[in-house]
């Protein structure tokens, strides 16, 4: 049960919210992620935000596998 | 637990609904011309008449993008069109609940008059039934159409191994607007349903002597449903390119939300049109040169077999079958 | 970024799949334990990425296919009591309970309302004070806390008319239970990702420690998926058991500390019936008495006591969900047993178990 997307929080209001992908938008509750600020990505599940998406981490992986996938290449 | 009384999966386009039909129409009407088209081929005279019917029970009545009027112009355009028929005229029937506002009526019944414009069909006869309150969800509407077969032998049945599939435009708006306008689940932004008469963009493609197998406008139950019923009707096997059916990314974004698969969500505005191989090229300008065909794409190619196997290529490069949908389009959070 | 494509992207896929096929040393079953992962791989036919030998199979992960029979009749049940409103979520609506479904149910006048959250099941009884809202609390540790804030919510706003008949489960607890039982013989474990952000990775530690199995927590996308696995082909080529977080763009070690007050404060531990697996010891929640008022158990009692026993089925989810019966095993499947007339929940759910093999397997 574990369908959940990122989406970016456009509005706050204490511990509710507004988040937004492409367009599509949806009020949300931020009980679980007091830190969260505007802009952010979260993974939105059952109308609550359940963790919030690291950038620099999401970031550092996808770095890391395009080094292997070109060193890959080489051979 | 055998079925016994009818349930909305019954009329939401996919494996139920086709049993319930051949349970107890088919086995009683018999098969007609070719079953499975949209519309029954006549002859008439020195020629052929198409001849189709469809009901809309849409709600809400006006979403984003149409109504249920324009709908129900446009749907049963459509439904000609996929046997190569000039539409000629419609009938539009109403059952109306009563307490329904008459201004409602006006602006539904003015919607059809400017889609049936639009597309230069008439709508020439009709019927008005009120029922009690409660009886009927505010309009139903049922509308049935005629038209002058331009091409013979354009049917479901006769898509061919090597034929191009082209797809007029963008998957899922029609359904995922409606949805969203419906139920309390996601605010859709942008989204807005694509119904449109498509009568230019085939007749046009007819006209220029493009080499047609067959044609369906995917409607309940999306390109899956209509992908399939082709390659029943036709015994052959359809691959499809993932990355070339062109999604909007709000309709992406609300399928991807809810655990919907956009190639199972409805469309109105779409055709999926079976090409022969040297033609494909050419059909695809003549397509995007027309109104509702600019973001049209060559998709996909039918094969010799397995018999009736529809399969994806996915974005990943891998491949997955894409089965029939069964039951209703259900959000899913799992 | 939206944090989407980036983690389908084809080249990365590939590369992961060549780099899983020189670390496989070996036949490898792996099972992940979440409807959601089998969804995904299904979607992006992840199958054909792994190296020959190396199985990704299905646990018991699907909320909806291990919800209790008697569960699920009793929510059906209290749908034919007067002025009540049944909020669910989707994936529930075609579950074949003992006779009836929520499907046949709405068919024969129960009002059933599909919500995405708990809390549109709170707005509705907002809305609507003349009918009782029962919303079925079904999901693991991902959705409690939805179903806490809604509890919480009806509470501050003195609503009389919101229930939830709460059959929420929790992984760790099955997990073991599984392990325990000594029928399952799998290299790995693929945790899910989401159900993590929520207890913190810290809480597999007992899988390695105790069964000596490795396991990587998971994302749902192509590449945590594969990341995964390859986490767990490496662990095995070492010959060592442990946790990996390869989402950590998602997941820490510890729980999320506002989850687990929450959680502690509406719900109290307690055990749950499985579909098919019977009774797991601290496997579900309850909830607790400063919130009984909002508990469908408290104030419909009768409706458990006036169940007549489930009739005997002929379904084998149980054995397939335990991996002690492969689809394709099943006497029912392909016969009595198929995705329009489904007798369990591998079924119905479409990638349960019985549905993805009846799909990929049948032809």
């Amino acid at each position: 049960m574990c369908l959940a997307i990122p989406m970016r929080i456009v509005e706050m209001d204490g511990v509710t919210a507004v988040a937004e992908v492409d367009g599509v938008a949806r009020k949300v509750r931020l009980d679980l992620l007091p830190e969260v600020v505007l802009g952010d990505y979260v993974l939105i599940h059952a109308g609550l935000a359940i963790a919030r998406v690291d950038a620099a981490q999401a970031e550092e992986t996808l770095s890391l596998l395009r080094t292997l996938a070109a060193a890959d290449e080489v051979y | 637990m055998k079925t016994k009384h009818i349930l909305l999966s019954h009329g939401a386009g996919g494996r139920e609904m086709g049993r319930l039909i051949e349970q107890v129409f088919l086995a009683r009407y018999g098969a007609g011309g070719k079953p499975g088209d949209d519309s029954a081929v006549l002859t008439l005279g020195g020629g052929q008449l198409a001849f189709t019917t469809d009901s809309f029970v849409v709600a809400p009545l006006f979403f984003p993008g149409g109504d249920i009027g324009r709908l129900a112009v446009a749907g049963t355009v459509n439904d000609l069109l996929t046997a190569a028929a000039r539409p000629l005229a419609l009938s539009a029937s109403f059952i109306l609940e009563e307490g329904l506002e008459i201004e409602t009526l006006m602006a539904i019944a003015g919607s059809m008059r400017d889609t049936a414009a639009e597309c230069g069909v008439a709508i020439v006869t009709g019927d008005t039934k009120v029922v009690p309150k409660g009886a009927a969800d505010q309009v139903f509407i049922t509308t049935s159409g005629v038209g002058e077969v331009v091409r013979p032998g354009v049917s479901g049945a006769a898509a061919r191994p090597g034929d191009r599939v082209i797809l007029t435009g963008t998957v899922g708006d029609h359904g995922a607007a409606v949805m969203l306008a419906r139920e309390n689940l996601l605010q859709g932004g942008g989204l807005a349903s694509d119904v449109a008469p498509l009568t230019d963009l085939v007749l046009t493609l007819l006209a220029e002597g493009i080499e047609v197998h067959a044609m369906r406008d995917p409607t309940r139950g999306g390109i899956a449903a209509s992908l399939n019923e082709i390659a029943r009707q036709s015994g052959v096997a359809i691959t499809i390119e993932e990355s070339r059916v062109p999604v909007q990314p709000g309709v992406a974004a609300a399928c991807e939300a809810l655990g919907l698969d956009v190639f199972q969500v409805a469309n109105e505005g779409k055709m999926l049109i079976f090409v022969a191989p040297g033609d494909a090229a050419r059909a695809l300008e003549v397509v995007r040169s027309r109104r509702y065909g600019q973001d049209a794409s060559l998709i996909g190619e039918v094969l010799p077999g397995p018999p009736r196997r529809v399969q994806v290529r996915t974005l990943l490069g891998t491949t997955r079958l894409l089965d029939p949908p069964a039951g209703e389009l259900l959000p899913r959070i799992c | 970024m939206k944090f989407i494509d980036e983690f389908r992207d084809r080249e990365l896929v590939q590369d992961l799949s060549r780099r899983l096929g020189r670390l496989a040393a070996g036949p490898a079953t792996v099972m992940e334990v979440c409807g959601t992962h089998t969804m995904a791989a299904a979607r992006f036919g992840l199958k054909s990425l792994l190296p020959p030998g190396v199985r990704l199979i299905s646990g018991p992960g699907c909320p909806v296919c291990v919800t209790a029979q008697a569960d699920l009749d009793a929510f059906l049940a209290l749908g034919r009591t007067p002025d009540t409103v049944l909020a669910t979520f989707g994936d529930m609506v075609r579950v074949p309970g003992s006779r009836t479904s929520l499907e046949r149910e709405r068919a024969r006048g129960a009002v059933v309302r599909v919500v995405y959250s708990p809390l549109d099941a709170v707005d509705l009884a907002r809305e609507q004070p003349g009918k009782t809202v029962v919303f079925f609390g079904v999901g693991f540790e991902t959705t409690m806390p939805a179903t806490a804030v809604a509890i919480k919510s009806a509470a501050a706003l003195n609503l009389d008319n919101f229930l939830v008949l709460c059959v929420h489960k929790t992984m760790p607890a099955a997990i073991r239970a599984l392990l325990a039982g000594g029928e399952l013989k799998i290299s790995g474990l693929l945790l899910p990702g989401h159900v993590t952000t929520i207890i913190g990775a810290a809480a597999y530690d007992f899988i390695p420690r105790d069964f000596g199995v490795p396991g990587a927590v998971a994302g749902f996308e192509p590449v945590d998926m594969l990341l995964a696995l390859e986490a767990i082909l490496r662990q095995l080529q070492e010959g060592a058991a442990r946790i990996d977080n390869v989402y950590p763009r998602a997941v820490q070690a510890q729980p999320n500390p506002r989850a687990a007050a929450l959680l502690d404060e509406v719900f109290a531990p307690s055990d749950a019936e499985w579909r098919g697996l019977g009774v797991i010891p601290g496997s579900g929640v309850t909830i607790r008495e400063a919130y009984a008022r909002f508990d469908a158990r408290v104030r419909f009692p009768e409706v458990w006591q006036e169940l007549p026993p489930a009739p005997p089925s002929a379904c084998r989810c149980g054995e397939v969900l335990r991996g002690a019966l492969r689809p394709s095993q099943c006497p029912q499947f392909d016969k009595s047993c198929n995705p329009t007339q489904p007798l369990g929940p591998c079924m119905v759910s479409s990638e349960g178990a019985c549905a993805a093999a009846y799909r990929y397997e049948r032809r």
